[in-house]
């Protein structure tokens, strides 16, 4: 069986960025697995720009901030294989995968790094009722087909989610002359970044419907018209409000979930909240030697996040594999959230394994304004953090530095608190 | 002029065409749809009953028992997906016990094997997850699920190799009575024939009462089922029905051979014949059902909902025989539940019926096997290896929530009665059955369908006629 020290699952932005902060670690038997026939992952379809802005401070494309990955992962001559699918992962590390040329073959992995990213909730997830005609898609679907493929996938379009991938095509439906009637969103507040509603709908006078979903979707052979109605605050439509719109296309955006089947064959736990693995402070999951980053360890919205994350993932792995890393998992303690937070990556840590900074992420349930985001440990404060607004679509962030802990010895409680500022 | 020609490519028309093959015959199948399997044969509950349930004494009844009794050695003859995973009827009250006996009894007088009334504590160790409402069940090890479009496609395709021919997108406008047999006018020209078998499904009576002054009329009765992903395979072992009583009419629920589970039907008459959409008021209903007989059932896990029409005539009995005002004209109408599990009983008696009236003799070639679509799955990785050697197709997946390859997909389209649109393809290897529902391998199936089809990717269709899949270019119109 062929052995490389860490196995990479994905070549997205996450995968990229985990291998080359492991190289530089000083590792160098390194092995990207991407079942796309070229790197990149999802930012090949996002030629849109914004991309960046805080990694390289300037402003690039989907495309333009992969490549300068994929130019660090080919300087650095890491070994990858395209166009070849990880099939299974075994809690021994053990990796095992297909393509055309090596058939199915497996490798023993020292470390297994996950960044498969994530994939779009289907129509049949919601249950939206009526017919099911050819018309209806994702929007990362569309988006692929439209700036991949070259392909228009309909003329006049509803969109269903105000997630950031629905802004974002509603806006390059637009530009491709389409006819974008309407954005529904089933939440009172939009799941997208704000200045993508201001670019992609206002700039286009394209209205947004808050507390609105699709009740109906008609035609036969192809989508004819759908119909959309308000909901309640039990998210029930509220009869009396239906109104029609013909179109022939329905676009969804209501949802990214991570990617975690593979996780699921290798054995590690998975949050109920963000249906990624849990990890701690290593980004390690609850198998060992098992580590997770990008969008398949929590939906993130900003790559910059995303490549930052997954080189920590990619150095803590090359310390894995040199035996730098402690053992001992008891220790590690689970991080409470109170006041709004939903979750957080990591979910626990080890005090004593803490790096001089780490940042811990988390998204809240609903939109707050003006709050504080404060750390307790053992219920005294050591962080007071000032949030004018904060808003499901825009993950949060907190960074623990080790004197805090340092300070703490015997520290049993951390828990992130949201108060009214 | 043809022998025979047979409207309606689903389960009825396929397995009256196979059984039909066994005979010197110049048959002709006409759909107007774009593939075999296009109507109520493929939404459905795809439950084999064992036969207990249909009134003894009617055909319905004689039917279920034999085809039950066929499907085992048929699915292995044409190889399609069958389960014998069992039924139970779950009853949930004392007060309706004497239902379940009844139920029994009458399965007895089917002649349905090794039927027995069992308690909650056997219940419970068959069931894990039954209601804690259950007082008893009725429990029927012959019970079975299959493959619809599975069962459909391989009849077809046996059919097929056999002689039978297949016209596609053919949709029958008029049927007159000649001389010496039928003329078929369809949207594709005229064809003749000596012999006519109505295997129309929901349009039935629409077909019958073109030559027959004995009108009928087939009222569609929708199903609608919501269906469970992959990750709720083990919550139910068998296929679950409640015995309708105290607690009203209850929805089944039951794993798939796929490894899924089906939650379904509802049960409301309609008038639109073309009213296959799912309502917010029947996903509704199937939810507030679903919970009667099985408990915490995880319906999070859905992954898509659907709906079938049942094929309803007001005596609720199968209409199977030659029309007595329409020498020649063969009825296989009013083919509801338990339809599929009917099929090969209605294909083996209707065609010998045919035969005998067209004086045809054996067809010394006959043919009944048939190899399907190989599922690289069920490989060792040593013989999946050599297969990738041989064939790098099968390296290369497509779809990846179901695992399919490339290589299965060019057998689906490539084989006889081959896959034309991404519905047929689906139906064939379930790419695009999974959890993501289609969204990431549409566009691959496509670009396949349209090389190996040659024809550019904007005529591939998700199932035929006006179902375009993408609508032009992009900036084709600026
Ligand atoms: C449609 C979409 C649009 C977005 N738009 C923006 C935006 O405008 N601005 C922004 O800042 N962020 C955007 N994001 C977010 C950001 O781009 C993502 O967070 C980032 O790309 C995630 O990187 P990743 O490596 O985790 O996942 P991905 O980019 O999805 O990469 C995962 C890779 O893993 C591969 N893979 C998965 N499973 C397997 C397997 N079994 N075997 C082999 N390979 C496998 C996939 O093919 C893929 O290449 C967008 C995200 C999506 C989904
Ligand atoms: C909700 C539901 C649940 C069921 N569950 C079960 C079950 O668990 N077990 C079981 O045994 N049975 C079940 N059945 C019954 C079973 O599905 C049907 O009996 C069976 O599929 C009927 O097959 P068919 O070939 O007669 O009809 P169809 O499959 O509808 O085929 C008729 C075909 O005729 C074609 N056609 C119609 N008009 C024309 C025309 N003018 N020209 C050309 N072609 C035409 C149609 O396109 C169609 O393809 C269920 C049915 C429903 C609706």
């Amino acid at each position: 069986m062929e052995k490389y020290n860490i196995v990479i699952i994905g070549g997205g932005p996450a995968g990229l960025a985990a291998a080359s902060a492991a190289y530089d670690e000083g590792e160098r038997s390194i092995l990207i697995l991407e079942r796309d026939k070229e790197l990149g992952g999802i930012l090949n379809q996002c030629i849109h720009n914004g991309f960046g802005l805080h990694t390289f401070k300037e402003e690039l494309t989907g495309p333009e901030y992969a490549k300068r990955f994929i130019d660090q992962v080919v300087e650095k001559k890491i070994e990858y294989r395209l166009n070849t699918m990880v099939m299974d992962i075994s809690p021994e590390r053990v990796v095992t995968a297909m393509n055309r040329t090596d058939g199915l073959f497996s490798v023993e992995a020292g470390a297994v790094i996950l960044a498969m990213g994530c994939r779009e909730r289907s129509r049949g997830a919601l249950n939206i009722p009526g017919y099911r005609p050819a018309g209806i898609y994702s929007a990362g679907t569309a988006q692929r087909l439209v700036n991949m493929e070259g392909y228009m996938p309909g003329r006049e379009v509803v969109i269903l989610g105000s997630g950031d991938i629905g802004l974002i095509m509603a806006r390059r439906m637009t530009l491709e002359g389409a006819k974008v009637k309407v954005v529904a969103e089933l939440m009172p507040y939009s799941g997208g970044l704000k200045r993508n509603i201001v670019q992609c709908l206002d700039d286009y006078g394209i209205p947004l419907k808050l507390s609105h979903t699709v009740v109906d979707i008609e035609g036969r052979e192809r989508v004819t018209g759908v119909t959309i109605a308000e909901v309640d605050s039990h998210n029930k439509p509220i009869p009396g409000t239906e109104e029609y719109y013909s179109c022939d296309t329905l676009l969804l955006s209501v949802g990214l979930l991570p990617e975690n089947e593979l996780s699921k064959t290798a054995g590690v736990e998975l949050s109920r909240v963000t249906s990624g693995p849990t990890v701690n402070e290593q980004l390690e999951t609850s198998v060992p030697g098992i580590f997770a980053c990008g969008n398949v360890l929590h939906v993130h919205d900003l790559v910059d996040y995303v490549s930052e994350e997954a080189a920590m993932a990619g150095r803590n792995a090359a310390k894995f594999v040199r035996g730098e890393v402690p053992e001992d998992r008891s220790k590690e303690l689970p991080i409470h959230v109170e006041g709004g937070p939903r979750y957080t990556v990591p979910c626990t840590i080890d005090p004593a394994k803490l790096p001089e900074q780490l940042t811990v992420r988390f998204r809240v349930g609903s939109v707050m304004k003006d709050r504080y985001v404060c750390l307790y440990l053992d219920g005294e404060r050591v962080l007071r953090r000032r949030r004018q607004i904060m808003a499901p679509g825009e993950m949060e962030e907190l960074v623990f530095k080790k004197s805090m802990f340092e300070a703490h010895p015997d520290v049993r409680d951390i828990t992130i608190r949201v108060e009214e500022a | 002029m043809y022998d025979v020609v047979i409207i309606g490519a689903g389960v009825t028309g396929c397995a009256v065409a196979r059984y039909l093959a066994r005979y010197e015959v110049n048959a002709c199948v006409l759909e107007r749809g774009s593939d075999v399997c296009t109507g109520t044969s493929k939404a459905n509950s795809a439950i084999v009953h064992a036969g207990y349930d249909a009134e003894n004494g009617s055909l319905m009844a004689k039917y279920n028992v034999e085809g039950s009794l066929m499907m085992e050695p048929l699915s292995k003859e044409l190889d399609f997906a069958y389960d014998r995973c069992g039924s139970l009827v779950v009853c949930l009250s004392e007060e309706d016990l004497p239902k379940l006996w009844d139920l029994y009894r009458n399965g007895v007088a089917n002649g349905v094997e090794d039927l027995r009334v069992i308690g909650r504590t056997e219940l419970k160790d068959l069931e894990p997850n039954v209601s804690d409402n259950a007082v008893a069940a009725l429990w029927a090890p012959t019970g079975a699920i299959v493959c619809p479009f599975g069962l459909t496609i391989a009849l077809a395709e046996n059919a097929y190799t056999n002689g039978v021919e297949f016209r596609l997108n053919t949709e029958v406008l008029e049927v007159r009575r000649t001389e010496n047999g039928y003329v078929i006018e369809t949207n594709q020209g005229t064809v003749e024939a000596k012999a006519v078998v109505n295997a129309a499904g929901v349009y039935a009576d629409v077909i019958h009462n073109m030559v027959s002054e004995e009108k009928m009329t087939i009222v569609p009765r929708k199903g609608e089922y919501m269906l469970l992903d992959h990750a709720a395979e083990g919550y139910v072992r068998h296929t679950v029905f409640q015995l309708p009583g105290k607690f009203g009419k209850g929805v089944l629920v039951s794993p798939t051979v796929h490894g899924n589970v089906i939650v379904g039907p509802t049960a409301l008459d309609i008038e639109d014949k073309e009213g296959v959409n799912t309502t917010a008021a029947g996903l509704q209903d199937v939810t507030e059902k679903s919970g009667l007989a099985m408990k915490d059932i995880p319906l999070r896990q859905v992954i898509t909902s659907f709906a079938g029409l049942r094929a309803h005539e007001a005596r609720h009995e199968f209409i199977l025989g030659e029309c007595a005002d329409a020498p020649g004209f063969f009825d296989c109408a009013g083919i509801e539940s338990p339809g599929l599990s009917s099929a090969p009983a209605i294909g083996l008696h209707m065609s010998d019926l045919i035969a005998e009236k067209l004086g045809l003799s054996r067809n010394e070639d006959f043919k009944g096997e048939r190899k399907g679509i190989l599922d690289a799955k069920t490989l060792s990785p040593e013989e999946r290896n050599e297969l990738i050697k041989r064939e790098p197709a099968y390296g290369q997946i497509i779809c990846r929530c179901e695992s399919v390859s490339e290589g299965e997909i060019l057998d689906a389209i490539r084989r006889p009665l081959g896959a034309r649109d991404l519905d047929a393809v689906k139906r064939r290897v379930r790419a695009g059955m999974g959890r993501c529902q289609a969204g990431f391998c549409s566009p691959r199936v496509i670009e396949i369908l349209a090389r190996e089809l040659n024809v550019p990717e904007s005529e591939i269709t998700k199932t035929g006629g006006g179902s375009k899949y993408i609508v032009g270019t992009a900036k084709d119109r600026i």
